[in-house]
């Protein structure tokens, strides 16, 4: 008896696969970690991924760790229908019991996937965050998403959850544009859990801020994390970020998974010469 | 040598030719029958430059019959230059008689404003529209808009809304206030005052818009919802005259224009222009009834 | 009943990037502990005390052999069991106290100590003043409760580290030289805490230099040579 329940996840991908260009039946097979690279030599097109299957269970936190053009990003980007998937499934429990693949449903019905079951927090806060509306409007345009068209308890919500993320609340009513690095990528996480998604996905959150910056806004997901349970898919290229956040994580190179397994294990007895040089590359 | 039909000095019925015609009617009857979306329409070349009534003028001279009776408003006034210039466009173009009565009109054409006598199921409204997106404000991009209509995903344009009434006090302070038809669509219903925008919800009279220079055409048939967009605790009003009234008439219930006279002092007089002659002459004149006025009071 | 039963246990590692270099950690372990028995792991540096403790844990991937633990939900191989099972039973079940204090950055060494618990008490205040009593029986002074514990002394991260571990109340308590660097009064501190920890039911594997720990704590020993079982003895 194994003591686990396999049917428990709440997210469930199979060989969730992109590929630009033209890509002919030996693309997959002349592409990936053993020839060192994306890039397709007879057709010339890229896998940004291939193949990428895992399971994640509610409250889990994955990390998903690679260098440039491991494809890290295109996995998070393609679960929340920024882009069109090649090929692959994915399955999430909270919607129709998981038995549709998200991947292939209608534009109306990603829509409602995106707004009530995920968050997105992006590198660039402005690809999360409308900058020509305020901090408050921002968060307020996820609560009408979902169906709140009553201001004062739009307001009340993105209050709390601007007092959450630790953003001052009589900032409510500025625009992005005036705020710091670091303020700004909460807002964009007060914005992310604004309807209290199962799932929330992180695209390298914390690079390019300052280390004290840093340190605050993975303070804060780790907070929110223990609070609120949320499941997180938490994308980095820096492993001590995958080590502070993350039970799980899988090593990207080329656009496939090279290995996965519990962090400390990943950290302290990778497997696979990449993982090896990579944990051993850590400053 | 090839006659050339187009530039003899007789005109067809309408100025546009009868194939134009047809499509323009053809866009139209899509319009009705999908109340507040946006149908894309050829526009064809005018004698009036874009941007001065050719959309309305299109629907107009698409649909008009030399039994009509055509009326045309500018911001309320019969008498302005540009609606005198395209009355007699039209009779020119059609033989039809012309008349300043909203009650007598079978087609009548505005700008900017809605009659303040109550329409009738004979009859034709048509807008000229400047900008018929009302997302516009909130996303540049065409092809966005669409998807967001196709997709029913308005809640950028409420955020803006929620934006407006955040920083201003109040939803929306301009024309044009956008609004829900039929539970789907939003649609701008041209820089109408707000005081008009409760006369479109459940009229007896067909609603017809068009934007010449955006080249779509949109329409709002008769007994059909149409419902200002607005928060659950956040409500819509229509412009507050309280304490005025006209001073020709001394009536208070109307759309008011402010005017100032050459010796500074300030007056108010009915904007629109048939409304307010029917009642200095003491005529019959019948007006919207709305929830908005019945709370008005006398 | 056996909590624990190792069966022929074998760890390699494999360097990849020392051009394959294969280095030996354990070799055919058998081994198994009761519930409710501290085990003593003893043998020189490099033994292989510690791995066998990660391959227990799962830090380490056993490259043949099988772990069985006697589960709340039934008898588990931890070498061959998933991922999502292993962090169940980590966060309900089996407690690892590492040698050194894993520094988590900005939060107060109270709260490092009642981490675990945030997760079962929900009332956080209950929770801290759990926390507190045990500082204080450890000896902490109050000034360090709210501070960081990067800055602290080995001794002081070491209390930390264990009170961290022991608050848990875990079914299976692994535990890396806990009283290493602690004065005497601490040491029996420690170690009384851990047998009260026994007396509640939680089954202990400790490794230790430490005579004087070995001879007040630990039922019987298990000696590692060069990564396998040099004897069994009883204390």
């Amino acid at each position: 008896m194994s003591g686990n329940n396999n049917d428990n996840w709440l997210l469930r991908v199979r060989n969730l696969t992109k590929i630009y260009g033209e890509p002919d039946e030996n693309t997959l097979n002349l592409t990936g970690p053993e020839y060192n690279s994306n890039i397709c030599p007879a057709t010339e097109s890229i896998v940004a991924c291939a193949d990428i299957s895992f399971d994640l269970y509610p409250g889990e936190v994955l990390g998903i760790v690679g260098e440039s053009g491991s494809g890290k990003s295109t996995v998070v980007r393609l679960l929340h229908f920024d882009m069109e998937a090649t090929a692959g499934a994915a399955w999430l429990r909270p919607y129709a019991d998981g038995g549709i693949n998200i991947l292939q449903e209608s534009g109306q019905k990603k829509r409602f996937i995106r707004n009530y079951l995920m968050g997105m927090v992006y590198q660039n806060p402005r690809d999360g965050l409308n900058f020509r509306f305020s901090s408050g409007g921002n968060i307020a345009e996820k609560l009408i998403m979902a169906g709140n068209f009553h201001v004062g308890s739009i307001r009340d919500r993105a209050s709390m959850l601007l007092e959450k993320t630790e953003v001052p609340v009589r900032r409510m009513d500025d625009r992005p544009s005036s705020f710091s690095g670091g303020m700004q990528q909460r807002v964009q996480i007060a914005k992310a859990i604004a309807n209290n998604p199962p799932l929330l996905f992180l695209d390298e959150v914390t690079t390019g801020l300052d280390v004290s910056v840093q340190a605050k806004v993975l303070d804060l997901i780790r907070e929110l994390q223990q609070d609120l349970g949320i499941a997180m898919i938490v994308v980095s290229h820096d492993l001590s970020v995958i080590r502070m956040l993350s039970d799980r994580t899988i090593v990207l190179k080329n656009g496939r998974i090279v290995e996965s397994g519990l962090t400390d294990q990943i950290l302290q007895d990778p497997q696979h010469a990449y993982s090896q040089l990579l944990v051993s590359s850590l400053l | 040598m090839i006659a050339n039909k187009k530039y003899t000095n007789t005109f067809n019925f309408a100025f546009i030719d009868e194939a134009t015609k047809k499509e323009i009617r053809r866009k139209l009857l899509k319009a009705v029958a999908i109340p507040g979306y946006q149908v894309p329409y050829s526009s064809p070349e005018m004698p009036v430059s874009r941007g001065w009534g050719t959309g309305g003028l299109h629907v107009t001279l698409a649909v008009i019959g030399r039994e009509d009776i055509f009326k045309i408003i500018d911001q309320g006034s019969d008498a302005s230059v540009n609606a005198c210039n395209l009355r007699e466009f039209v009779q020119r173009m059609t033989g039809c008689r012309t008349t300043f009565d909203t009650t007598e009109a079978t087609l009548i054409q505005s700008r900017h404003r809605i009659t303040e006598e109550e329409l009738n199921e004979r009859q034709l409204f048509i807008f000229q529209v400047p900008q018929p997106e009302p997302l516009r404000g909130v996303e540049r991009y065409e092809n966005r808009t669409r998807q967001m209509h196709g997709e029913a995903d308005y809640a950028r344009m409420w955020v803006s809304l929620y934006e407006s009434f955040v920083r201003y006090g109040d939803i929306m302070l301009g024309a044009g206030y956008p609004v829900k038809v039929n539970d789907r669509y939003i649609m701008a219903p041209s820089p109408i005052p707000r005081w008009d925008v409760p006369n479109l919800h459940q009229s007896k009279a067909l609603f017809l818009f068009g934007a010449g220079r955006e080249k779509r055409l949109y329409a709002v048939p008769p007994h059909t919802r149409v419902e200002p967009l607005e928060f659950e605790d956040v409500k819509f009003n229509i412009e507050n005259f309280s304490g005025s009234s006209c001073s020709r008439t001394g009536y208070k219930k109307a759309f008011l224009d402010e005017l100032y006279l050459d010796d500074g002092s300030k007056h108010h007089v009915i904007n629109d222009s048939n409304f307010l002659d029917k009642l200095s002459e003491k005529a019959e004149a019948k007006q919207h009834s709305n929830k908005y006025l019945n709370q008005l009071g006398a | 009943m056996n909590i624990l039963e190792i069966n022929d246990l074998s760890k390699l590692f494999r360097l990849h990037i020392l051009n394959n270099k294969k280095i030996e950690g354990l070799r055919n372990i058998h081994f198994s502990m009761k519930e409710g028995e501290v085990v003593g792991l003893t043998g020189k540096s490099g033994s292989g005390k510690s791995s066998l403790m990660k391959c227990i844990y799962r830090t380490y991937l056993a490259t043949s052999g099988e772990i069985l633990y006697a589960s709340e939900a039934g008898v588990i191989d931890l070498v061959k069991a998933d991922d999502h099972a292993i962090i169940a039973l980590r966060k309900n079940e089996i407690t690892y106290c590492s040698q050194f204090l894993s520094v988590i950055p900005r939060v107060p060494a109270v709260d490092v100590v009642c981490e675990r618990l945030f997760r079962v008490e929900k009332d956080k205040n209950e929770a801290r003043r759990q926390a507190k009593d045990m500082l204080r029986d450890l000896g902490l002074p109050l000034e360090l409760w709210d501070a960081f514990p990067v800055t602290f002394s080995g001794g002081e991260q070491q209390r930390i580290n264990v009170a961290r571990a022991i608050i848990s109340r875990p079914r299976v308590l692994l535990i890396d030289e806990p009283t290493a660097s602690l004065d005497a009064r601490t040491k029996d501190v420690v170690i009384d805490m851990i047998l009260q920890l026994k007396k509640q039911g939680t089954s202990v594997l400790c490794i230790s230099h430490d005579e004087y720990t070995l001879e007040r704590l630990v039922d019987r020993r298990l000696n590692l040579q060069h990564g396998q079982i040099a004897g069994a003895a009883l204390a």
